[in-house]
């Protein structure tokens, strides 16, 4: 039983790095009906900024953490005006492969920047534990759920409350239509791409001290996070977050409880039984043409 | 310009539309069919993976070029034809037999992965494919009994009629020339049968082709079965050139060189697939060439410019440091992409294309004849 909870608290902490980055192709998709397969890279860029902002630089740890969130926040703006901004509206696939692109440059570049060796960062967290009874959890596994819950919900009421929220779930409806009802459409997709890499800043940075941070981190957690985003439904916040948590328990009770090499595939197994008996996941929409 | 006079549906969908379209494709035969005797050994084998990567394209090409079913996952039917290949060749099958059960068993798994994407569409399938193809990868990983795990497999060259096909042979380049050609007139056919009349109206629209009575289960579960039979064809062959196989070599990366292939050729025309696996298997040897000679190149044109030697040699060695650098292949790769996508989506054969029709219709040529549309409506994405 103590095993359970353990692996529980440990796959729910692994769940919510992929609930984080399924926020960001949720937040993208949500505005913008583009799906951004670099998402995993830009958290792995944000991870290795708040490394030499706090390892290389030796700044404060929430000094590193916001210099790094602001600096891809810039990123963000600047990715989606060079590569996304002159193909909006082209079909979904142009876009899949031209962010493919970008993931592949990133990782490159940070490969040649930052070496192919795994960093840490120091933070606030990485030594205590907390004990409850027998059962022993981390803080920094402690400090990524409780990052996870307050974005998530940051987030949710941002969307849902705010004007500009309502200007983003507009423009991803019909973004003609919203630029004549006076929503700076351009403005608004960059600001959403600012606030995806946002995201996926805090999750590399939250992520660090449990997966080192090296060039390929993004390509792998990225496309874990893929089932998590699906199993929640594209296109809805909580959903990503929970599709997350769920992916993240089952790859952990997987690699405790089953034969070795379930692990990996447990979550895309997940996923083709979502894709076959319910395609909308778990919060999402289904949408069709109407003739 | 010349104006084909068509007076009935024969006319119209001709293989050669008039006389200049045999003479053209015969002379590039010809220079195919004597190239092995004059290339040199190493381009002779980048000649074969073009044969190879454009069998895949033109699979790849029906599936997502005329059916508009993205595929990430096309690395993993070209494992199992592999690996079919390699199993069968342990129990002395021959080799047309095992070819032909590659491209079988292929293809029914290509079908059985139709399935569940007839409900899925655009990113969904993209994601779909790709865990197909990681679940793939994990299989051949752990069922070492068949595949013999991270170890890999030897494949034997290829024997046919009772003679040993080396791998470097032309008579090895012959093979995947006949299957590159046979391919491609095989779809060249299927898309001027009422199956590739089919897919396009798919392509075009689902809902429209729906009401005009395409039964869209059937020919996009029919796409992905051709798709992955010619797939699995190409592998037997891949298996063959690299005499040895093993899981990593089908990853995510290669699937993602199979669609740059059609993405960087042009996904609206079989030319594309052909143009693009040039493109995809000549870049490694010109990066290679660019490597070794840039360097010295930039050097020189420093001196030149005035740039004493020692300024020269130091230039040289940055330029030489940088080259060198672990990881810029993969940079270029990503520029190479993006820089498709935004400026020549239509791939070198659109941009062919383009400047034939400069000069046919000079001086009327304007850029606006092929622009594409720009959709901003989600309805209008739902397709």
């Amino acid at each position: 039983m103590l095993d359970f909870v353990q692996q529980l608290v440990s796959g729910v902490a692994l769940g919510c790095v992929y609930g984080l980055i399924a926020l960001g192709f949720v937040l993208v998709y949500k505005a913008t009906e583009v799906v951004n397969f670099a998402q995993g890279d830009l958290m792995m860029l944000g991870g290795f900024f708040a490394f030499t902002f706090i390892g290389m630089m030796g700044l404060n740890y929430w000094i590193g953490f916001a210099g790094a969130v602001a600096a891809m926040a810039l990123f963000g703006m600047l990715a989606e005006r060079i590569v996304v901004r002159p193909i909006l509206g082209y079909p979904q696939f142009s876009i899949i492969m031209a962010t493919i692109g970008l993931g592949y440059f990133l990782r490159s570049v940070a490969g040649m920047i930052w070496g192919t060796d795994d960093f840490k960062i120091e933070t606030p967290f990485s030594q205590g534990v907390l004990r409850i009874g027998s059962l022993v959890l981390a803080h920094d596994k402690l400090s990524v759920i409780a990052a996870t819950v307050i974005l998530c919900a940051l987030l949710w009421l941002f969307f849902n409350k705010t004007t500009l929220g309502t200007a983003m779930r507009a423009s991803s409806e019909n973004m003609l239509a919203a630029y004549y009802m006076g929503i700076p459409v351009k403005r608004v997709v960059s600001i959403v791409w600012a606030i995806s890499a946002a995201v996926a800043t805090c999750a590399g940075v939250l992520l660090a001290p449990i997966t080192f941070i090296h060039s390929n981190v993004g390509l792998v957690l990225g496309l874990k996070a893929f089932p998590a985003a699906v199993l929640g439904g594209f296109g809805s916040i909580p959903g990503a977050v929970v599709g997350g948590v769920l992916i993240g328990v089952i790859e952990s009770m997987a690699g405790f409880y089953l034969a070795e090499g379930w692990k990996d595939v447990a979550p895309y197994l997940v996923l083709l039984a979502v894709l076959l008996l319910k395609p909308e996941g778990l919060f999402g929409l289904h949408a069709r043409k109407k003739v | 310009m010349r104006f084909l006079f068509k007076t009935d549906y024969e006319d119209d969908i001709r293989l050669f539309p008039h006389s200049g379209y045999v003479a053209s494709y015969g002379l590039l035969l010809a220079v195919l069919l004597i190239a092995p005797y004059v290339l040199s050994s190493y381009l002779m084998s980048q000649l074969v993976f073009v044969c190879i990567y454009a069998t895949v394209g033109v699979a790849l090409m029906i599936l997502t070029g005329f059916t508009g079913q993205a595929s990430l996952g096309h690395a993993a039917f070209l494992a199992i034809g592999a690996y079919t290949a390699a199993y069968l060749q342990k129990y002395n099958v021959p080799f047309p037999v095992y070819f032909l059960a590659a491209g079988v068993l292929t293809g029914c798994i290509g079908a059985l992965v139709g399935f569940p994407a007839l409900r899925l569409q655009g990113i969904y399938l993209v994601i779909a494919t790709i865990s197909f193809a990681f679940i793939v990868e994990e299989i051949l990983a752990r069922w070492e009994s068949v595949t013999n795990g991270n170890e890999g497999l030897r494949v034997k060259a290829v024997s046919l009629l009772g003679v040993t096909v080396s791998r470097d042979s032309p008579t090895f380049y012959f093979l995947c020339l006949a299957v590159l050609v046979l391919t491609i007139v095989g779809t060249l056919n299927l898309l001027r049968s009422p199956t590739g009349r089919a897919f396009v109206a798919i392509r075009d629209s689902e809902t429209a082709a729906r009401s005009m009575g395409v039964n869209v289960a059937l020919y996009k579960v029919k796409s992905f079965a051709i798709s992955a039979a010619i797939t699995g064809f190409a592998g037997v062959l891949f298996a063959h050139k690299l005499s040895f196989i093993s899981p990593e070599m089908f990853t995510l990366q290669l699937s993602i060189e199979f669609i740059m292939v059609i993405l960087i050729g042009g996904t609206f025309s079989l030319h594309g697939a052909v143009l693009g696996a040039i493109f995809i298997v000549m870049i490694d040897p010109f990066l290679t060439y660019l490597k070794d000679d840039m360097p010295g190149i930039i050097a020189g044109i420093a001196a030149t410019f005035g740039a004493g030697t020692a300024t020269a040699a130091n230039i040289q060695s940055k330029v030489a440091a940088f080259a060198s650098l672990n990881g810029l292949k993969g940079a270029i790769y990503g520029i190479i992409i993006m820089l498709f996508v935004l400026f020549e989506p239509l791939g070198i054969y659109g941009r062919w294309l383009k400047i034939k029709l400069f000069f046919q219709l000079f001086p009327l040529y304007k850029r606006a004849t092929f622009k594409r549309q720009k959709i901003y409506v989600k309805s209008e994405r739902n397709r």
